[in-house]
């Protein structure tokens, strides 16, 4: 039997080269340090992507897009055999994974992991926040209730403010003058066709990166002679960190989706004013307060211009900080983009609690 | 004074056994996960399996649109989730059959000026009052319903189980 499973194996090996890969495997190594928790961050972005991709095949299943909409996802959550469970952790999972993605672009802003080689790195994984963050919004009116009506109709209203194109713009994305079941069935191809097919791509190429970079280590270990660093074999001794470290994560959000149901509210209906108290999702909460707050100060269409100007400055500086932050450890300007990114996350938190504050 | 022991088993004794219990454990352990997803994913791709299921244990259909079928033509409706066919015969007799063929599964059809069911499929041929296979590839006779006539409706029902 051994002599049998030998020679498929060296069958295969031969066509594949298994062994150079498991002498890759073998040779990685990971910096481990006192800031290593933070390596985790990245992985379990991806391990609530693959569970989106696998519960949202899962949803595809039973969901029709259209006029339907509403009464397919009634159909799930109420009707079909444990559909309530799948939802749940189809919404959970989708707000733990902006979470995971959040502090993973944090900590290797503040490891300074995006310099020199790792400028693509910092910018694919941008892209790839861009695209869950559209993922988000996108999947939020697929169930066609009434907060996912008026939140989609807020979200779009925001760039049919801008003059000349943002009202084209706006119908265009809507399929129409207001949210209506063109709107769910194009955000529905756009969720499930156009922006996995963006993704997948994008996040190969992440993965390429910190496969031929490593892990970076932030500058209070370049600052160690070489001796003193440490690291550890990835395989196996960081995998099974790390798949202990998603064994984890699974449990959470098994747990939070079986406690705490998502709910389905009542179906949409384009005659009935907005809820009361009615906000989006706590990642967009920061921008939302910022322009409320700015729509008050400043009335008119000219406060929506100076906050997305503000934000369009923002993520401007956020996405080119590889080039202006170029100093080795330590130095002075190194400082500068760490009181920027506190700046910022602090901006974000503030703003944030500000919004359900004021809500 | 007695200091106690505390150096490893020699490793012929102690570590095959607990390497092999970690082992165990951690399959076991790996097993249980699988079935707590497994389950519920399985359960809910059945969901639509179970209701049809469900239908399939009507015993009784009424149909008030074939008490006007002219002699010689029959009618198609669902018996639960099969479909079966009330046959209305020249003589004034009623037939009603389950129109699943029992070759493949094709569903047959009444050739009244042939006097006879056929099947499209592969040719099969069945007696159009009795259900009998008469030719062809079928193994067995189709399935009998019992039909009663009341005023304004034929009522099928499923015969009573003979053992």
């Amino acid at each position: 039997m051994k002599q049998f499973y030998h020679s498929i194996y060296s069958w295969v090996d031969e066509r594949l080269g298994l062994g150079e890969m498991i002498a890759l495997a073998k040779h990685k190594t990971v910096p481990w340090h006192a800031q290593s928790f933070w390596y985790y961050w990245g992985g379990l972005s991806l391990l609530f992507f693959l569970v989106q991709a696998f519960t949202g095949v899962l949803l595809l299943v039973y969901y029709r897009p259209g006029p339907e909409a509403y009464e397919s996802v009634r159909q799930i959550t109420y009707d079909t055999n444990f559909g309530w469970l799948i939802r749940s952790l189809h919404s959970w999972g989708a707000n733990l994974m902006v979470a995971a993605v959040g502090i993973h672009m944090f900590s290797v802003f503040f490891m300074k992991a995006y310099r020199n080689p790792r400028e693509f790195g910092w910018w694919s994984g941008l892209g790839l926040m861009g695209l869950a963050m559209v993922f988000g919004f996108s999947g939020y009116l697929l169930p066609m209730d009434e907060l996912a009506f008026f939140a989609t109709k807020v979200g779009l209203d925001i760039p049919s403010q801008f003059p000349v194109l943002g009202p084209k713009i706006a119908a265009l994305v809507r399929g129409g003058l207001e949210v209506n079941e063109y709107t769910v069935q194009r955000f529905f191809a756009l969720h499930v066709v156009v922006l996995p097919a963006l993704f997948l791509p994008l996040l190969g190429f992440h993965l390429f990166l910190v496969q031929k970079h490593g892990n970076a280590v932030p500058p209070s270990e370049e600052l160690k002679p070489a001796a003193e660093r440490r690291s550890i074999p990835f395989f196996p001794n960081f995998m099974m960190k790390d798949l202990a470290v998603w064994l984890i994560a699974i449990n959470l959000l098994a747990l939070v989706a079986a406690l705490f149901p998502w709910e389905l509210g009542p179906q949409a209906d384009p005659l009935k004013p907005a809820p009361l108290g009615i906000h989006p999702e706590w990642y967009f909460m920061s921008q939302f307060q910022v322009l409320k707050v700015l729509g008050d100060w400043i009335p008119g269409t000219a406060g929506e211009f100076v906050g997305m100007g503000l934000f369009t400055v923002a993520l401007i500086a956020w996405l080119l900080v590889p080039l202006y932050d170029t100093a080795t450890a330590g130095g002075r300007r190194a400082r500068n983009a760490t009181y920027f990114g506190l700046l910022f996350l602090l901006a974000i938190i503030v703003t944030t609690i500000w919004g359900y504050l004021a809500l | 004074m007695n200091t106690p022991d505390f150096s490893l088993p020699p490793r012929e004794q102690g570590a095959g056994n607990r390497r092999t219990f970690v082992r165990v454990a951690a399959g076991g352990i790996g097993l249980c996960y699988a079935a707590a997803l497994g389950y519920p994913v399985y359960r809910y791709l059945e969901s639509p399996v179970e209701k049809a299921r469900t239908l399939e244990a009507v015993n009784e259909v009424t149909l008030p649109e074939a008490r006007a079928l002219p002699p010689g033509a029959a009618l198609m409706f669902k018996f639960g989730s099969r479909p079966a066919m009330v046959i209305h015969h020249p003589d004034d007799q009623w037939v009603a059959l389950i129109a699943v063929c029992t070759h493949l599964g094709c569903t047959v059809q009444y050739q009244g000026d042939k006097d006879r069911i056929y099947c499209a499929c592969h040719g099969g041929v069945y007696n159009p009052r009795t259900g009998g296979n008469v030719s062809g590839p079928p193994p067995k006779p189709l399935e009998r319903l019992e039909v009663k006539l009341s005023d304004n409706a034929v009522v099928v029902s499923r015969p009573p189980r003979t053992a």
